[in-house]
């Protein structure tokens, strides 16, 4: 194969991707791609996702038509410069054709383990890093409702770098229902409790909305522990959040008043797929999750409104700060992102909602880079 | 997540409910005795070793080993049940129960009908069902359409270890009589299952396998199936919708509708007799509230309307295989008028 020819294969979201759908073709075979442009929409089981062309050419083939599922790792598309003859174009197709790297082969296999602190116990998965052995991990927090899930699309691209360790706060995904008093300071003390059990002398902190004003408070708390700081769409900085969201969280039960709900995170609802509505089904089925998940929101955001003001924390910390919003944000406004300390990097991104790791990752991970990069490790 | 054999999860259920809540006890045929040496306790736990274990941690006062009348401890059952205790009875075959009908079709289900609502009966049977194990025509059978066809009972068939778990922790906690049937060749099954107790709730289709092409709607042990044959007939840009209600009583119509306004074509898969089955159920309730969705005729894949056979070649082609749902599948999408 010549340098020319870039394979386009179907890409693993997340560790428990196995399979994926070509649901579009953005760009049409014989039609010119530059880098990073938008080339096909991929259907999970849980969202749609954009991939984007990992190199400048012309889309010589598309493999894979639109609607098919293929497993993780298929070839479903050719970019090759206009110059490289199509006998070469026919010949990486046929030799990869039927080619499929098995899932569990392409990354260094990730760890579920639960951490003990306190009275608290923390799921959480870790990848380890392809990059230097004494590079900074990075610790990613999600949301209200959210679980280590929440990363799928930004995981394993960070996982290139760096070790990545995605936790699931106290009452979410797979970590115990034990909540203490289900207060913010309560919740960062996990987060510090965690890098403490875990030994890490540094962390890159990475907080999605609730998880945004975890990581600042445990960054306060821990400013020697904290390399960088990383806030998505954080709660902490205003008053506003939709009220309604929160309680249409809690009291959902079945999966048509959860779509509806769901959908409000992001810019585009049809992304949410039936998986990821059954995913928090099942975490709101668990015994005691409802009453975690309640007890929090009672604590975080009593009568609808946010109870913490993170503003004096955000100016008091010395390491790199970014902040990074989508546009389209619809539970947590934009407008939060207003007045915040000089030297926080601020990213607005266009066409995304409350979820824009999830609905414009690559746009995410170049965010949260140059913030490490910042800190320097 | 931990893996567990279905078997393991339903343990961990009735484990798990037992801790929870003092009123819950199990009885049932070797429940606590079983297969072994004379006066031993606890070495099989049942004939298939589901209730192994709880004897040791709850004794013997809620792990009752009964004789072998079922008339007598299922009546006792609803009686309990009547009472305020939970019990879990474990009837070893489901062909067993017609020796316990009138217990269950007559007094169980009637009680919170018949006394305006002021007596419930939070009583679960459980009972192995299903062929492939050659255990002939008394032993083989698919009978949960017998218990859905009554009014008052809820009727439960899972099909993989998270949904077995969740659901009968489900039962246990639901008011009324439930038969939860499980398929006696996939104790061994294994699946992730979380360690806590969650539920599964009833009359909630699982999806899992979304396609626009067709829908395969299928209980138990043939969701299994549906879902190879699913596989099978991607290869060949076919792509299937693969739905389990999880419970025939009560059952999630809306959510095979909904995935027909998509695919307009319906394959149901049974394991249980053809006549007066889910297949034929189904299909009827869709052709009755969905006939304008349908691109092509339902499709029903069932054994024929012939008692289980011993013969390991009969036994089978008796049941559903996959080489047979692919060909209804096939039958459906190439359909013309």
């Amino acid at each position: 194969m010549s340098a020319a020819v870039t394979p386009v294969r179907m890409p693993r979201y997340g560790m428990t991707m196995t399979e994926g759908a070509v649901a579009r073709w953005l760009v049409a075979p014989g039609e010119a791609v530059a880098a990073g442009q938008d080339l096909a929409e991929i259907e999970t089981t849980k969202i749609t996702n954009v991939e984007t062309a990992a190199a400048a050419g012309v889309l010589r083939r598309a493999v894979v038509e639109a609607g098919r599922i293929v497993p993780v790792g298929t070839l479903i598309g050719v970019i090759a410069d206009a110059g490289v003859p199509d006998a070469e174009i026919d010949a990486v197709v046929a030799a990869q054709a039927e080619w499929v790297v098995e899932a569990a082969d392409t990354d260094a296999g990730p760890v579920d383990e639960v951490v003990t602190v306190g009275a608290l116990s923390i799921a959480l998965r870790r990848t380890p890093g392809a990059g230097p052995s004494d590079a900074v991990p990075v610790v990613l927090i999600h949301g209200f409702g959210g679980d280590r899930d929440n990363w799928m699309f930004v995981e394993s691209q960070l996982a290139a770098e760096r070790p990545v360790l995605a936790l699931d706060l106290p009452g979410h995904g797979a970590s115990g229902t034990e909540i203490g008093d289900g207060t913010l300071k309560t919740l960062a003390g996990a987060v510090t409790g965690l890098i403490d059990a875990l030994n890490l002398p540094r962390a890159h902190l990475v907080g999605h909305s609730l998880g945004g004003a975890v990581a600042l408070a445990a960054a306060a708390a821990r400013p020697e522990a904290v390399a960088s700081l990383s806030l998505l769409a954080p709660v902490g900085f205003g008053p506003e959040i939709d009220g309604g969201y929160i309680a249409g969280f809690l009291a959902a039960e079945r999966r048509k008043d959860l779509k509806d709900i769901l959908g409000r995170l992001f810019a585009n609802a049809d992304a949410v797929e039936r998986r990821m509505i059954d995913d928090v089904l099942r975490m709101k089925r668990r015994d005691g999750v409802p009453e975690a998940l309640a007890a929090i929101a009672a604590a975080v955001f009593p009568d609808g409104r946010q109870a913490v003001d993170l503003r004096a924390e955000a100016a008091s910390l010395a390491c790199p700060v970014a902040v990074i919003w989508g546009e389209a944000d619809r539970i947590v406004p934009i407008a939060h992102a207003a007045g915040l300390p000089a030297g926080v990097a601020t990213s607005r991104i266009a066409g995304a909602g409350h979820m824009p790791q999830l609905e414009a990752p690559a746009e995410v991970v170049r965010a949260l880079r140059d913030c490490f990069a910042r800190a320097g490790v | 997540m931990p893996r567990k054999s279905f078997r393991q999860a339903l343990n961990e259920a009735m484990r798990l409910e037992m801790r929870r809540d003092p009123r819950v006890f199990v009885m049932g045929e070797d429940v606590a005795g079983g297969k072994g040496a004379s006066g031993e306790q606890d070495a099989w736990g049942g004939a298939f070793g589901v209730t192994k274990g709880l004897l040791a941690e709850f004794g013997p006062e809620r792990v009752r080993d009964t004789p072998i009348t079922e008339s007598a401890f299922v009546g006792a059952a609803a009686g309990a049940a009547m009472t305020g205790l939970r019990p879990v009875v474990e009837i070893m075959f489901v062909d067993f129960m017609g020796v316990c009908f009138d217990q269950i079709f007559n007094q169980a289900a009637k009680f919170r009908y018949m006394f305006g609502g002021k007596a419930v009966t939070p009583m679960v049977l459980r009972a192995t069902f299903g062929a492939g194990t050659r255990s002939a025509s008394q032993h083989s059978q698919a009978l949960y359409p017998l218990f859905t066809h009554i009014p008052g009972l809820k009727v439960v068939v899972p099909s993989s270890p998270y949904d077995a778990k969740g659901l009968l922790i489900q039962a246990i906690r639901d008011d009324d009589p439930v038969i939860f049937l499980e398929h006696k060749a996939m104790y061994d099954d294994m699946g992730e299952v979380p360690d806590g107790a969650y539920v599964v709730p009833f009359g909630e289709a699982g999806v899992l396998r979304d396609g626009g092409d067709v829908t395969i709607v299928a209980y138990g042990r043939m969701v299994g199936r549906a879902m190879e044959a699913a596989a099978r007939l991607a290869r060949d840009g076919i792509e299937a919708t693969v739905v389990d209600p999880r419970t025939t009583s009560p059952i999630d119509i809306d959510t095979i509708v909904e995935t027909l306004e998509e695919t307009g074509r319906l394959v149901i898969v049974d394991e249980a007799y053809p006549r007066c089955g889910m297949a034929s159920d189904i299909a009827g309730i869709v052709a009755e509230e969905a006939f304008g969705l349908l691109k092509a005729p339902i499709q029903k894949v069932t054994p024929p309307h012939a008692p289980v056979p011993y013969a390991p070649e009969l036994e089978a082609a008796y049941i559903p295989s996959v080489e047979k749902i692919e060909a209804a599948v096939r039958k459906a999408v190439g359909w013309t008028r």
